[in-house]
């Protein structure tokens, strides 16, 4: 009996008026597509984008070239040289990130001891020549001093976690 | 209204340009013929025209309602004069770019067949629209044996695509040709027996006497009797056309493109459109032989019960608008369920259904039969 049942079903297409009863359903909902150059997804504040390189409130650049965000670096992205100073300390003298070789993992970011280089919430960038992605130091701090307020707002509403 | 409006256009055409050109160009011993001949013109590229339009704009409607259906807006930046305007200008933009592509013909391909391919599969598409009529008076060609020239024509089609996939030389393409060859024969003989009921339901092979047939009201088409043989048409039809969830021919999952996997460009586009072009003419078919075509559903009411060209237009975009929907709704039929389906379902219910109509028939039922 049941097996007569199926077969009227599936005869009747029964199933398949179904399956066009949900999508015929779908038509009318609401749609989630996002615009994306006039809207935009919600970020977080961990967001891992653009990289730059901080300094302090007196306009001391933050990184001592301790090199960790270079040990650390998985895709061995970053290069540093350093000196020390006329006033006894270190500093870089060369920090450059080459975005084409870079993950994104944020590793870099982690591994600073003074929230040096840190990754902003700045996905929308790109380079026209050869080189137009090798961050160098100069770009790095102009990144930093373009965003600070973006960064300085990250940090702090993700510092409760940290 | 539309109808009568078509016409003046016409006889306005046919009057003042077609009729000065001729009487000057051409010996008036031949003037009655050049007439003939360039009115004729006239009509085959009224009917292509918007026909292409429609087959465009439909291109259109699938990527918006089935991005609706995904709960996507599907595109809306392409428009006119810098106005988005929903991307009512997507498919002509899409046209302009296939147009400036170039076409590559394999090293290994069959060349004149290469390119005679998406013709053939093309012509017949457009061939098949000389005998569809839009109105009483309004159609090309008012043949008698008009059923049997659209059968002829539908199966014409698959040529197109058996030769785009030898020629290809290449194995996808081949895979799909033979596919799509299978398909399309095991469907033509469920679609001819359809027919069949139709032919004798209506008594006529003439698709005019066909919708004459059906005059009356919604309940007097003949998509109450012939429930079946509808569905069996309209599902065959979608086989026909190689269209989700029967498009084992292109199998984009399996077999990349099937067929015109080797094809770019215009030539490309040239197998889109016929694929587009046969489905408004299954729908339009569908409309007429099933749906009263031309005819009002409130027949006899003033106004809107008058039979107008508008009534087919939107008899055959509701059946679009299927094709569609099912593209939306339903995985791809695997190639065996795609035969048994054919084969063990459709065709023994056509066939029992031709015995019942004729029975139906003979006994004079009402109000189809009598």
């Amino acid at each position: 009996m049941q097996k007569i049942g199926q077969y009227f079903q599936s005869l009747l297409l029964w199933e398949l008026l179904k399956g066009l009863q949900l999508t015929g359903k779908y038509l009318f909902k609401r749609k989630i597509t996002v615009q994306y150059p006039e809207e935009k997804t919600p970020m977080s504040p961990r967001f891992r984008g653009l990289h730059a390189l901080r300094r302090y409130p007196n306009g001391e650049e933050r990184c001592i070239a301790c090199k960790l965000c270079e040990a650390v670096c998985p895709a061995v992205a970053i290069t540093i040289d350093s000196e020390q100073r006329s006033d006894g300390t270190r500093r870089t003298t060369r920090y450059d990130i080459d975005l084409t070789k870079c993950i994104f993992c944020g590793f870099c970011e982690e591994s600073c001891p003074v929230d040096s280089i840190v990754e902003t919430h700045v996905f929308e960038y790109h380079g026209e020549k050869k080189g137009d992605l090798l961050m160098t130091k100069q770009r790095l701090l102009e990144n930093g001093d373009k965003y600070e307020q973006q960064i300085a707002a990250a940090r702090a509403s993700d510092a409760m976690y940290r | 209204m539309l109808n009568t409006l078509l016409n003046t256009v016409f006889e306005w055409i046919q009057t003042n340009i077609l009729m000065q050109i001729i009487g000057v160009v051409v010996p008036v011993a031949f003037q009655n013929e050049a007439l003939l001949i360039a009115s004729t013109i006239v009509k085959i590229i009224a009917i292509i025209a918007p026909l292409m339009i429609i087959v465009a704009y439909t291109t259109y409607a699938e990527r918006k309602i089935i991005g609706y259906i995904q709960c996507r807006i599907g595109p809306n930046r392409v428009g006119f004069f810098g106005f988005p305007l929903v991307g009512l200008g997507q498919p002509i933009a899409d046209a302009v770019k296939l147009m400036f592509k170039e076409i590559i013909i394999p090293t290994g391909a069959n060349k004149p067949l290469f390119i005679i391919a998406p013709i053939l599969s093309f012509a017949p598409a457009l061939a098949a629209w000389a005998v569809i009529p839009f109105d009483d008076v309004m159609v090309l060609a008012d043949i008698n044996a008009a059923l049997i020239y659209i059968l002829a024509l539908t199966s014409l089609a698959v040529y197109g695509i058996i030769i785009a996939g030898w020629a290809s030389n290449s194995k996808y393409a081949f895979l799909g040709a033979i596919r799509s060859a299978a398909q399309i024969i095991s469907y033509e003989i469920a679609m001819g027996f359809a027919l069949v009921c139709v032919l004798v339901a209506a008594g006529s092979l003439n698709l005019g006497d066909i919708v004459e047939a059906q005059s009356g009201s919604v309940l007097t088409w003949f998509w109450i009797p012939l429930f079946p043989v509808f569905v069996i048409y309209f599902i065959s039809g979608v086989a026909e056309t190689n269209r989700a969830p029967f498009d084992v021919a292109e199998g984009e999952s399996e077999i990349v493109a099937g067929f015109h996997v080797e094809y770019g460009g215009m030539a490309f586009s040239i197998f889109f459109m016929a694929e587009y072009a046969n489905m408004v003419l299954i729908s339009a078919l569908a409309s007429i032989m099933f749906l009263g075509g031309w005819l009002s559903p409130l027949q006899g009411v003033p106004v809107i019960g008058e039979p107008s060209l508008g009534w087919l237009l939107l008899k055959s975009s509701f059946f679009l608008f299927l094709f569609l929907w099912l593209r939306a709704t339903f995985p791809r039929y695997r190639y065996d369920q795609i035969m048994r389906l054919g084969w063990k379902v459709f065709l023994p219910i056509t066939i029992v259904w031709i015995v019942i109509v004729s029975a139906m028939v003979v006994m004079r039922i009402p109000p189809w039969f009598n």
